[in-house]
């Protein structure tokens, strides 16, 4: 184990001692014992970077599983460590926040950190692991400690219900991935990345790829929220907002983002990955910035933003991957798309998770995240403010932050779509550029809703539990230094394109021995994105202006075809139909069961007798036939059908005596001595405790004929058949040998007894007889105990 | 020998299904005591019906009938008559506590499911 292993679980082990830190010190705010471990473990990555920074990564194994090839082999390259350093980065500060955030009186926080920690160390897991069991194993726990974090404040139902949906369908999500491992491991025998990557090529042509493929991406969709499973994210908002901000904006919802990455030298091949990526990144980017306009509260506004960004990154890898189905991708012109999804990832994250830390201070100075109840904040929060309107412009692409390069580029890779000549991009692409501009739009309006509603405008005091005021400046240190973050990339963007962005282009889109050039430019000239900027500040302002006059557009679109409602109703439903159909079938009567099981005896073996041909008749074989044996052959079958016919009960214990006496004549006509004694006493025995019982019955009074039921009798006909017929198959299929000979030989030779019947029940065969001995023990205690113990109180009906 | 037998067995069978499937406890007991019946002559007609001494040295005959499916059944008769006189002994105490014999009317605690 490697000091890197040791970094990944040091979440977890830390975890463990959170209670204890927590019971100990109860004056001391929980958090702060959980700070360092993120800050420690981002300076550890943090020199990582000048070994990734040269294109080159580190491996280190660790055996876990090695009989199935599973090794806990982390490997750290340009995505795995950009990641890493989001997740401790964002980690620190978001703990720190949340010591200020969280009251250490008030609520539980020694479960808050615990599950935080084993989030935190879950998802360096899923980034930094080069096995896909193990990574899927840490995936598992992400969706598993998000459910746990949403659900936080597990006495609100809203809560609950949100937890519970995430779970649902991120665990969905994930399952599906786990048949796209075994999908992978079954083509190339392997489950290390690497070595997959490295046999890529030659599993193009399976047949198994496309399935692959697609339980891939529904586990990264379902994970990043992308159209249509971004439902879980807006109800997710019901966690705390730290969790909000780390899991829902920076980290989880990424891990979707992350595997699309990580997999894409092994599918980007296919076209089916272009298109289903860019097709529903696209779809999910217009989607979510178009509902997020509707929105009033603060953090759905943030989180249908989450997910259009996601939608956004997502379609940016996808157009990335084109650059691949060209000759030479190291001058590629479609790169650039690649570039901008790792760029707006870094970006997305720092003023995502700083706009969720205002919206967490929004709520925790006056009480609220209405936006219909807030408004002229500005003058009581005038840092908050200048942070909020830092996070927002840099979220609608405004110049001089993060969020106008990398929107810039989103559009140059747009725009380049066009000129694509591969897979009809010719003429499809078209949508591309149009799709991502109006989504623009809406994104630059929803962005200036989110600060303006929130801090100009009138100040409705009487709406507000609190008086507003500043918020403590322990609680404001953490969106300054991402908002600092949103400054200092917007303005040198380039401090990070050599030693983040381009070596994760390199693990996303390898070429030996090539170095990407992501130089960011500020200026680009007069090019049509400047235009198209230029188009969404305009349009984006008028539509903000005069958002209350066609704000009316959202009520005509049908509450009945949200997808939550199909969610709801999908879910119960499923409900309702297994209750109704456990309802029907399992309806407590004996006799349906019985139907169920005789139908299933007389179909099974029927179709089984003849679709195998195996039903044979063949005479040759038989015996021949006295008159006697006919005899009694009528005998027992007129008995045994007259018993259906009879009124009186005792008229059918009867019939059943005549037959169970016939059976023992049987038994002396076929040479059974044995059998025919033991039939004839037991049957005698059984026909008396027919008897008695019949006589202790509390008076039967309407004794009546058995009615007549056709699906019975179709029932009872096909079985005695089935019977019939198998018996003739068996007997023509007969094979001559007996193992007969050898006791007919030894019966007395080795074990000194005449009688062949009763040498085989005592000697040959004795464990038989002892068990059977055992049976009859048994049921006469079970006879004896029945009678005799009495707990219900007994004696209601006895003796009437 | 053995085709009539067959058919005989199958009677039976047909015969304890369709008592099996009525509703009155009795019947159905009935129905499992000629099932057995049933099931203890096809082991025999299956061991082969030919002629032959009965399995007991004495008679020094120069063939015998196969004593094994003899013993088989000899084990399943008391097993058979166990279960019975057990079932029926149930079916007494039912009728004791609950007052009926109707199958219909015997389903359990209704609310309980």
């Amino acid at each position: 184990m490697s000091l890197l292993h040791l970094a990944i679980i040091s979440p977890f082990l830390l975890a463990i001692l959170v209670p204890i830190a927590y019971k100990l010190f109860r004056q001391i705010h929980t958090g702060w014992f959980v700070l360092p471990l993120p800050i420690l473990l981002f300076s550890y990555f943090i020199s990582y970077l000048s070994i990734t920074s040269d294109q080159q990564s580190v491996t280190e194994s660790f055996s876990w599983i090695p009989a199935l090839g599973i090794d806990f082999t982390a490997k750290v390259d340009g995505l795995g460590l950009l990641f890493a350093l989001l997740i401790t980065g964002i980690g620190s500060l978001v703990v720190l926040y949340s010591i200020y955030y969280l009251d250490k009186n008030k609520e539980k926080l020694n479960t808050f950190y615990v599950y935080l920690l084993l989030f935190m160390g879950a998802m360096l897991g899923v980034v930094l692991s080069d096995n896909l069991i193990v990574l899927y194993t840490f995936w598992e726990f992400t969706s598993f400690s998000s459910f746990l974090l949403i659900g936080y404040w597990y006495h609100r139902e809203k809560s609950r219900y949100g937890a519970q949906k995430s779970m649902i369908i991120t665990v969905f999500g994930g399952l599906s991935m786990l048949g796209g491992i075994i999908l992978l491991y079954l083509m190339t025998g392997t489950f290390s990345i690497s070595e997959i990557i490295a046999g890529s090529d030659e599993i193009f042509s399976h047949s198994l790829f496309v399935p692959a493929l697609l339980c891939f991406l529904l586990g990264a969709f379902t994970k990043s929220a992308q159209f249509p499973f971004h439902i879980w994210l807006p109800d997710a908002m019901e966690a705390p907002t730290p969790v909000s901000a780390y899991l829902h904006s920076a980290t989880m919802v990424k891990a979707g983002i992350y595997l699309v990455a990580r997999m894409s030298p092994v599918f980007a091949e296919h076209s089916l990955w272009l298109w289903l990526i860019a097709g529903f990144g696209i779809t999910t980017l217009f989607w979510g910035s178009f509902s997020a306009v509707k929105q009033t509260d603060l953090k759905a506004i943030l989180a249908f933003s989450t997910v259009s960004q996601l939608g956004m990154i997502m379609s940016l890898l996808g157009i990335g991957a084109a650059a691949l189905h060209f000759e030479t991708v190291e001058d590629s012109y479609f790169t650039v798309a690649t570039t901008a999804a790792v760029f707006h990832l870094i970006n997305h994250a720092t003023f995502k998770g700083s706009l969720f830390m205002v919206a967490g201070i929004v709520d925790h100075e006056t009480g609220t995240r209405d936006i219909r109840k807030l408004g002229g904040l500005m003058n009581f929060m005038p840092i908050t403010f200048t942070l909020a309107i830092i996070g927002t412009f840099s979220m609608a692409g405004l110049p001089p932050f993060n969020g106008f390069l990398s929107k810039e580029m989103f559009f140059t890779g747009m725009v380049r779509v066009l000129e694509m000549d591969i897979f009809n991009l010719d003429t499809w692409g078209l949508l591309f550029p149009v799709f991502a501009w109006v989504a623009s739009v809406f994104t630059f309006i929803y962005s200036m809703v989110l600060v303006f509603r929130t801090f100009t405008g009138k100040f409705q005091p009487e709406q507000l539990e609190k008086k507003p005021h500043e918020a403590p400046f322990g609680m404001l240190i953490s969106p300054i230094i991402l908002a600092s973050l949103v400054i200092i990339i917007g303005f040198f963007p380039n401090i990070i394109s050599n030693t983040l962005i381009s070596p994760a282009q390199a693990a996303i889109m390898p070429v030996e021995g090539y170095k990407y050039d992501t130089h960011i430019y500020f200026w680009h000239g007069f090019t049509p994105e400047l235009f198209m900027t230029l188009g969404v500040i305009t349009l984006g302002v008028l539509l903000f202006i005069s958002l209350p006059k066609w704000r009316r557009v959202y009520d005509l679109f049908p509450e009945k075809l949200a997808l939550n409602r199909f969610y709801d109703s999908g879910l119960s439903g499923i409900q309702r139909g297994a209750y109704r159909f456990t309802k029907w079938y399992m309806n407590g009567s004996i006799r349906n069961y019985l139907v169920y099981i005789f139908t299933f005896f007389i179909i099974t073996l029927l179709s089984v007798l003849f679709m195998k041909d195996a039903f044979k008749f063949d005479a040759s074989n038989v015996s021949a036939i006295r008159f006697s044996e006919i005899v009694l052959a009528l005998v027992i079958g007129v008995g045994s059908i007259t018993i259906l016919f009879v009124k009186s009960r005792l008229t059918s214990i009867i019939l059943l005596g005549a037959v169970g006496y016939t059976v023992a004549l049987f038994f002396v006509i076929f040479r059974a001595p044995d059998l025919a004694l033991t039939q004839l006493v037991i049957e005698t025995i059984s026909v008396a405790l027919f008897l008695l019982c019949f006589y202790h019955l509390p008076q039967i009074k309407d004794e009546e004929r058995m009615p007549f039921k056709a699906t019975n009798a179709v029932i009872s006909i096909g079985v005695g058949l089935v019977v019939t017929l198998i018996a003739f198959s068996a007997y023509s299929n007969k094979s001559p040998n007996s193992i007969a000979q050898y006791y007919i030989e030894n019966t007395y030779e080795k074990a000194a007894g005449k009688n062949m019947v009763n040498v085989i029940l005592v000697d040959f065969r004795g464990f038989d007889t002892m068990f059977e001995i055992t049976v009859l023990a048994i049921a006469a205690l079970g006879i004896f105990g029945m009678i005799k113990l009495r707990l219900g109180g007994g004696k209601k009906n006895e003796n009437k | 020998m053995e085709i009539l037998m067959s058919v005989v067995v199958g009677i039976l069978f047909m015969s304890a299904t369709y008592l099996m499937l009525s509703k009155s406890l009795l019947r159905i007991i009935v129905g499992t005591a000629i099932l057995s019946h049933g099931a203890h002559l096809l082991i025999l007609t299956m061991g082969g019906l030919k002629k032959g001494a009965a399995p007991l040295l004495g008679e020094a005959a120069s063939s015998y009938t196969d004593p094994l499916p003899q013993a088989l059944i000899l084990t399943a008769i008391v097993i058979a008559f166990g279960v019975t006189a057990f079932f029926l002994v149930l079916a007494y105490r039912a009728y004791q506590e609950l007052g009926t014999d109707n199958m219909d009317k015997l389903r359990g605690n209704e609310g309980n499911d």
